[in-house]
């Protein structure tokens, strides 16, 4: 029991990540894939402890660490986890090992390096969940930046440089901006960098909106929030798969992550002014690029639009102060993280054979990959919110929560489940059904087992979620209550 | 008295001395070696460094660590003084080991240039510990005529000699300028000491007329300053200095001056003038938005990557200034040293990145070929792997993104700003860092993301190899672990 898990899946992939480099060269590909296999494999079993030893009635944080580290400036290497956080960690291990899979022959060219940035960036992303350092979070928040910057600029299409350039800039513009606003959080708190205190301190209203837009813009631009959503298309057209899986599976839930660990319960008299504007926001994204959404040729540009519409329930879920909502909203931060993981996959493993993208492409592809077709199906279906699987769950509470504030809130919000089973299946339909559209369909090859074996995962995944969605929801409970009883104190 | 007691009352000046007599013995070796074996000269000069670290170690830490006034208060020696001549005898030691190559191929690795840089390593430890307006100036004019000098040390091309005439210039005008300054607060305090002027000054502020007249000196001082550091709108000599010179000769400008720059900002502003800080901070603020603005706007449509670090030093200084420009609030001193630590980890922070950045365009330079495009930095990861990797680590750094030192310096100083009420000029300072992001990140970009234009791999020294790549992951260690030179400058500050 004693053993720093957390320390271990931040610290495994990492050394796992420079270890991969050490091997050397090109020549050396097939060592350095077993090494990053053995590495992700390493990182993810040493989550589960976190889960298996959960204690589901404490609600404040477990598995903690601390030790101090820069004395002067009174920041400590302090991690833990709740449970809002425990599941996220979870997830990054558990998608780093199937995006090391689905990269096995798929990347040739510079594979230490590829695998390297994504381990590093693997235990970067686990320790933004298991901080509770403030400077350590924006640290490990701000660092994920450098090798999702090279993945996508490196090994992305034609369109990268553009693509990594435009997302690098966006992000770190708003981490910027929430950079001074902790340190403005610091020095009111007369020296400290703990999360934990920082929402203990009482602040006045103008101070708590100046700060909350601070750190909204650090985190509506990682969502991505409507109108701060642009970079998104371009960084996910762009990526190779790996990096669209990981983007869209974890990236994503940072800034979604930020608002429940620190805008909420930090600053909850603005979180509750401004909750319409966020509302607002959220269902713009909801509905807007729902529709927008509709008109996507790209597959890959459809489905990263399709996060954003996704993401949207996340931020309404957490802006309606019930716990429904805010349960809705975690519940489908991690649904959406195995399904956009999943279709992303799905388009990697078409854009591996026919090497487009466009729906124009494609056409009849059940008649040549059954069994690709069927658990293509499974992922549309959840990405469309079916009952029985994970989609289904989050989007529905999010909407009962939206119910008890107001009719109309949850009735715009419900559209997204039309406009997504529009869009989704729409997308289905012309790429899998219909005639044999052309001679390289006509020549595809099924599913080999190594990609049998990532998709599987994650459809067993989706289905136990949709099925025994408990399994996820008794871990936050009592931490979700905590932190709505906190909110409900003003502390002007 | 005899010798001993004359030697252990001036101990404190002893790596002064060594230098001294290390330049002047250099000077005479010098003329008895050929120039196929220039590098007894060039190993003599590590000798002589590597004296002077001692004995600046012994002053310091073996001798007793009290601050001592020597020469009837003209030379000071305190922790601030030794830990930023430490950090100069570093950066001139890598300056030379980086440039030994470039000046071999191009047949500059002559005498001169070796004592030239003893010589002006003088001036900047005769500038840092500096108790007097006499020797703070002494001290200036030394460094900066063995720099102009080195500046045209390549006589034959007119690039390098047209900016040894705008840098002579122009450092003569700056120097004009702050020794204008210093003679009205001279009259205005009756005193040269900068301890005395510090104590006349909290008695005269409080009349206006000479107040007045204090304040008008103070404006030429901060003028003749920014020059020195290099602050918009007195930076226009860096970028055309920083280009014509010689790489080997911009590595030196761009290093170990601006720590000596610093220490004379510290020693005429804090020590000298605190009673004007009110003042003073709102000039500096000006200067530190200016640079900012103007060094990282610039920068992006440089395609010369002299220039372009040329620019991205301007606006260093500027974000440096606001640590410096923090330290008093509303005439409480309580956060002083805070900020003031911050503003001195920033700049050697700042050097060690500068030297590993000019470093890396002497490694990659060749006999007839000069590394200063953007272009030619195109496909490096191809061709060095782990140098593509140092240097992506140096420009994330510049750009102050965890996990590097350049974060902790960036956060540092914005903590201080922060905390003095700043918060306009902090949310400014972000911003127009992030202008600066892009073109770090653009060179990070040709590197990885193009192809590179020639094959084949970067040959090189290897003691320049190693210590390049020891200058890297310096940084990328005090990204991890910053505390121990943090608290170096704090504790150097406190000690002042």
């Amino acid at each position: 029991m004693a053993l720093p898990y957390l320390s271990l899946a931040i610290w495994l992939p990492i050394v796992a990540g420079l270890a991969v480099l050490a091997a050397g060269g090109e020549s050396n590909a097939r060592a350095q894939r077993w090494i990053a296999l053995a590495g992700a494999l390493a990182g993810f079993v040493v989550t589960l402890p976190l889960y298996t030893g959960f204690d589901l009635q404490n609600p404040g944080f477990q598995f903690i660490e601390l030790t101090p580290w820069i004395e002067r400036f009174n920041i400590n290497y302090h991690l833990g986890v709740d449970g809002i956080s425990v599941l996220f960690v979870l997830l990054n291990s558990f998608v780093t090992v199937l995006v090391v899979i689905a990269g096995w022959s798929v990347i040739e060219s510079r594979v230490s390096q590829y695998y390297a940035a994504f381990l590093v960036m693997s235990g970067m992303l686990n320790g933004v969940f298991a901080a509770l350092d403030a400077a350590l979070f924006y640290v490990f928040f701000e660092s994920t930046l450098i090798p999702m910057f090279i993945i996508i600029g490196v090994w992305g299409g034609p369109n990268r440089v553009y693509a990594a350039v435009k997302f690098f800039l966006y992000t770190l513009m708003g981490s910027l901006l929430m950079l001074v606003a902790m340190l403005y959080l610091y020095n009111k708190s007369g020296g400290s960098f703990e999360i934990v205190d920082w929402h203990r301190l009482p602040l006045p209203l103008p101070a708590q909106g100046l700060l909350f837009f601070g750190f909204l813009f650090a985190f509506a631009v990682k969502v991505p929030m409507w109108p701060v959503h642009t970079w998104l298309p371009d960084a996910h057209t762009e990526a190779p798969t790996g990096g669209s899986v990981v983007l869209a599976a974890i990236l994503l839930k940072l800034g979604a992550y930020g608002f429940v660990r620190f805008t909420l319960p930090i600053l909850p008299d603005a979180s509750r002014q401004l909750a319409w504007l966020m509302i607002a926001l959220s269902l713009v994204a909801i509905a807007y690029i729902g529709l927008v959404t509709l008109v996507q040729t790209d597959m890959k540009r459809l489905i990263a639009y399709s996060s954003v519409s996704h993401m949207g329930f996340v931020t309404l879920g957490f802006f309606i102060f019930n716990a429904y909502g805010i349960e809705g909203g975690l519940v489908q931060m991690i649904s959406h993280g195995f399904v956009s993981a999943a279709l992303f996959l799905c388009i990697g493993v078409m854009y591996d054979r026919m090497h487009t993208r466009l729906l124009a492409d494609y056409g009849g592809v059940v008649n040549t990959m059954p069994k690709f077709a069927a658990l293509m199906m499974l992922f549309a279906m959840a990405n469309s919110g079916l009952p029985a699987t994970s989609g289904f769950v989050g989007e529905f509470m999010v909407i009962l929560g939206a119910m008890k504030k107001s009719f109309w809130l949850a009735f715009i919000a419900a559209t997204t489940l039309v406009l997504g089973a529009a869009y989704t299946l729409w997308m289905y339909k012309r790429v899998i059904f219909g005639p044999v559209a052309n001679d390289q369909v006509a020549a595809l090859k099924d599913l080999n087992p190594r990609e049998l074996i990532v998709l599987g995962a994650l459809a067993i995944t989706v289905l136990a979620m949709g099925v025994y969605p408990v399994a996820f929801t008794e871990v936050m409970h009592a931490s979700v209550n905590e932190l709505l009883r906190h909110i409900a104190v003003p502390k002007i | 008295m005899n010798l001993p007691i004359i030697l252990l009352d001036h101990m404190p000046v002893l790596p002064e001395i060594i230098v001294l007599a290390g330049a002047c013995a250099l000077m005479i070796v010098d003329l008895y070696v050929t120039s196929e074996r220039r590098v007894v000269s060039y190993y003599v000069a590590h000798g002589v460094l590597v004296a002077c670290a001692a004995a600046t170690v012994f002053v310091q830490w073996v001798d007793g660590p009290t601050k001592l006034y020597l020469f009837s208060g003209l030379f000071v020696s305190d922790v601030m003084s030794n830990v930023l001549k430490l950090a100069s005898y570093a950066s001139v030691w890598l300056a030379l080991v980086y440039s030994r190559q470039y000046l071999l191929d191009r047949g500059l690795l002559r005498g001169e240039f070796i004592t030239l840089l003893l010589f002006a390593m003088l001036g900047m430890m005769i500038m840092i510990s500096a108790a007097s307006f006499l020797t703070l100036y002494l001290g200036l004019e030394l460094m900066s005529l063995c720099l102009f000098a080195m500046v045209a040390l390549n006589r034959d091309s007119a690039q390098s000699t047209e900016a040894a005439m705008k840098y002579f210039v122009l450092g003569a005008l700056s120097s004009g300028l702050l020794l204008y300054g210093m003679s009205m607060i001279y009259g205005a305090t009756g005193s040269l000491a900068l301890s005395e002027v510090a104590r006349s000054t909290s008695q005269l502020a409080a009349a206006t007329t000479d107040r007045t007249f204090l304040v008008f000196g103070l404006v030429f001082v901060v003028a003749g300053l920014a020059f020195k550091i290099g602050a918009a709108p007195f930076h226009m000599w860096i970028p055309d200095v920083y280009h014509g010179a010689p790489t080997a000769v911009t590595l030196v400008i761009g290093s170990a001056p601006k720590l000596s720059a610093f220490a004379i900002a510290i020693r005429l502003l804090v020590n000298g003038l605190p009673e004007l800080a009110q003042d003073w901070q709102d000039m500096l603020a000006l200067l530190a938005l200016l640079s900012m603005a103007v060094g990282n706007i610039t920068a992006i449509a440089q395609s010369n990557l002299k220039r372009m670090l040329a620019y991205s030093t301007i606006a260093h200084m500027g974000f440096m200034l606001l640590g410096l420009l923090s330290g008093v609030v509303g005439g409480n001193r309580l956060s002083a040293d805070d900020a003031y630590g911050a503003a001195m980890f920033y700049v050697i922070v700042y050097v060690i990145m500068s030297l590993g950045a000019f470093g890396m365009l002497l490694y990659l330079s060749r006999a007839g070929f000069e590394c200063e495009n953007l272009d030619d930095l195109r496909g490096l990861s191809r061709r060095s792997p782990w140098f593509a990797f140092v240097m992506m680590v140096l420009m994330f750094s510049l750009a102050g993104i965890p996990p590097t030192a350049g974060f902790y310096a960036k956060v540092a100083v914005l903590s201080a700003a922060i905390s003095a009420g700043w918060i306009w000029l902090a949310v400014a300072a972000v911003i127009l860092s992030l202008v600066g992001a892009f073109y770090y990140l653009r060179i990070v970009k040709l590197m990885y993301f193009d192809e590179p234009r020639e094959g084949g791999a970067v040959p090189g020294h290897p003691e320049m190899r190693l210590l390049l790549s020891a200058n890297g992951l310096l940084l990328l260690a005090f990204g991890i672990l910053p505390q121990p030179l943090m608290n170096l400058c704090f504790v150097a500050i406190q000690k002042l």
